[in-house]
């Protein structure tokens, strides 16, 4: 099978039962995405697929052969954060860091889908939602963190919203 | 997992034909695998539709929707169409699982869901819906967020869909394609099933049976709501939904179409609320008279009791909105 993750190809033979985040972490070696619940309960395992955030845990990895996979590996590197990265460190967006990068994929995505126009559950106006902060956490509630660092990363996230716009 | 076959579909009619025993269509996957890691759904064949071209809204001729069944939820709420003319849909979408989980989910594998049940989810118990004639656990057991309607001796499940509840309320249409290359257009009031004697057999699809679209009738006169009543504040099912459509003219209701979550095995409608309100002058004493008639049959499980109020609380709540009558 052939997949395309943060730009790079793959030529892997998993099993055919394999989730696109066992894929990743057993058989890519890409280990920043998480396992947390690995039912859809959690969102440790967000990753963005065609610019979409899903939960990698839920689909098949033989479904997105012919899909671009970015995972957090391909947002930034150690030495070269992307801005939500760099926003996450500056807040301190996290304690024990498990739930980071489904966080930070996961809010890539969110703010995509705020630039597209999309509302949710909390705008009163579906048309045409502010990203409050009230909207972020709504938003953001398929990824749970268990260090509750929720505050700072809400700050995290309204920083790199705020530059963008 | 049990392993599988796995065959990718280019077209509903190579789909509807790579059908042989024990298999099943994976769309977005966020359900059947769920269950699959558990063993609870164990397909020998998985036939991928998830890249069939299904995945657009059309207007018909008619003033209506046609929806693709790989529609992902997401991009279902976010239509400019559905937030303008069927702003119920785009808010129960938006009241279910996370965004994630709407980017993956479709249009037609949430109709399908199954249920949420404690007992269905533990293969370690008995539950007549996974495992036929074994019993039910939660007649009995932990029935908090089980229903109050329509259940039967075999299964008190509720259907856990948000869209589905506001498309009954819609009066949609499920179109399907048969293996034997027959089309099928099903009302939703007609698609779901009672639990009765076989609650394993949730609807009146045949084995193999694609959907390939939902149609939305022109959209329906009036005001519009969606509200979800929860453990939480997001990201979590329903344990009472409302979705209601109503209109008023000259002082009285016009028409009025309620459809309800969390009470039954199917998104839940039942006529008797409609006729208790179409014609009279929107009042409390009205309204009273409308949740009595949805909740005549209601029985409760022990755990459960506490849907019956909250059901009736809810829906007198929507129709104050709707009316713009004051509380
Ligand atoms: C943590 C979590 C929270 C959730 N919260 C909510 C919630 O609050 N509200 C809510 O409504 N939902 C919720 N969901 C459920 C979610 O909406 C469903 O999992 C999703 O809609 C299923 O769609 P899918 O495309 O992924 O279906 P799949 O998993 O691909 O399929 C589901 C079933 O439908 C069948 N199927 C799929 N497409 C077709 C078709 N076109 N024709 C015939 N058969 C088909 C499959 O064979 C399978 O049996 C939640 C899910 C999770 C994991
Ligand atoms: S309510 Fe239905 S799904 Fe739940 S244990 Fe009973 S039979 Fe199974
Ligand atoms: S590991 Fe995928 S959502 Fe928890
Ligand atoms: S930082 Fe520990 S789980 Fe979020």
């Amino acid at each position: 099978m052939h997949f395309t993750i943060n730009g790079q190809s793959h030529e892997v033979e998993p099993d055919i039962r394999t989730s696109l985040l066992d894929l990743l972490r057993e058989h890519v070696g890409l280990t920043g995405s998480k396992k947390g619940c690995d039912h859809g309960q959690c969102g440790a395992c967000t990753v963005l697929i065609n610019g979409r955030r899903v939960n990698s845990c839920l689909t098949l990895a033989v479904m997105h052969q012919d899909d671009d996979i970015t995972t957090i590996e391909g947002l930034g590197t150690p030495d070269n954060l992307s801005p939500m990265q760099a926003a996450f460190v500056k807040h301190d967006g996290y304690q024990c860091g498990y739930c980071t990068p489904g966080q930070i994929c996961s809010a890539m995505g969110m703010l995509d889908e705020v630039k597209k126009g999309w509302g949710s559950h909390v705008s009163k106006d579906l048309t045409n939602p502010e990203l409050t902060d009230e909207e972020i956490s709504e938003r953001m509630s398929g990824n749970i963190c268990r260090c509750s660092a929720y505050p700072n990363i809400v700050d995290a996230i309204r920083e790199v919203a705020g530059a963008d716009a | 997992m049990k392993t599988f076959d796995y065959a990718k579909a280019d077209s509903p009619e190579a789909a509807v034909a790579a059908v042989g025993t024990g298999t099943k269509f994976i769309a977005g996957g966020t359900n059947l695998l769920d269950l699959m890691k558990l063993q609870i759904e164990t397909p020998d064949k998985l036939v991928d539709i998830s890249r069939l071209d299904l995945a657009q809204i059309e207007e018909r001729e008619d003033g209506g929707l046609t929806i693709g069944a790989l529609v992902p939820n997401s991009d279902l709420a976010a239509d400019p169409r559905v937030v303008e003319h069927y702003a119920v849909l785009s808010r129960a979408l938006l009241a279910g699982a996370s965004g994630q989980l709407r980017n993956k989910a479709s249009t037609g594998g949430n109709l399908l869901q199954r249920t949420r049940c404690y007992y269905f989810y533990d293969t370690a118990m008995p539950c007549n819906k996974r495992e036929p004639g074994t019993g039910c656990s939660a007649i009995g057991g932990f029935n908090r967020i089980l229903a109050v309607l329509g259940t039967s001796e075999q299964c008190i499940a509720t259907h856990p869909s948000d869209m589905a509840v506001a498309m009954r309320a819609l009066d949609a249409t499920i179109v399907t394609l048969k293996a034997d290359g027959d089309r099928r257009r099903i009302s939703i009031h007609e698609f779901y099933r009672l639990p009765g004697d076989t609650p394993e057999i949730e609807t009146v699809l045949e084995p193999g049976e694609l959907i390939t679209h939902v149609e939305l009738p022109a959209p329906p006169k009036g005001n519009q709501i969606y509200r979800k009543v929860r453990d939480r504040a997001s990201y979590a099912f329903a344990l009472v939904s409302v979705a209601g459509v109503l209109s008023v003219e000259d002082g009285k209701i016009a028409s009025a179409s309620f459809a309800f979550g969390g009470l039954g095995p199917m998104p839940w409608r039942d006529a008797a609320v409609e006729a208790a309100l179409v014609g009279k002058a929107p009042s409390d004493a009205v309204f009273e008279a409308a949740a009595t008639a949805l909740l005549a049959d209601a029985k409760g499980y022990g755990s459960n009791d506490f849907k019956i109020p909250l059901a009736r609380r809810v829906l007198i709540a929507c129709l104050r909105d709707l009316t713009g009558a004051a509380s």
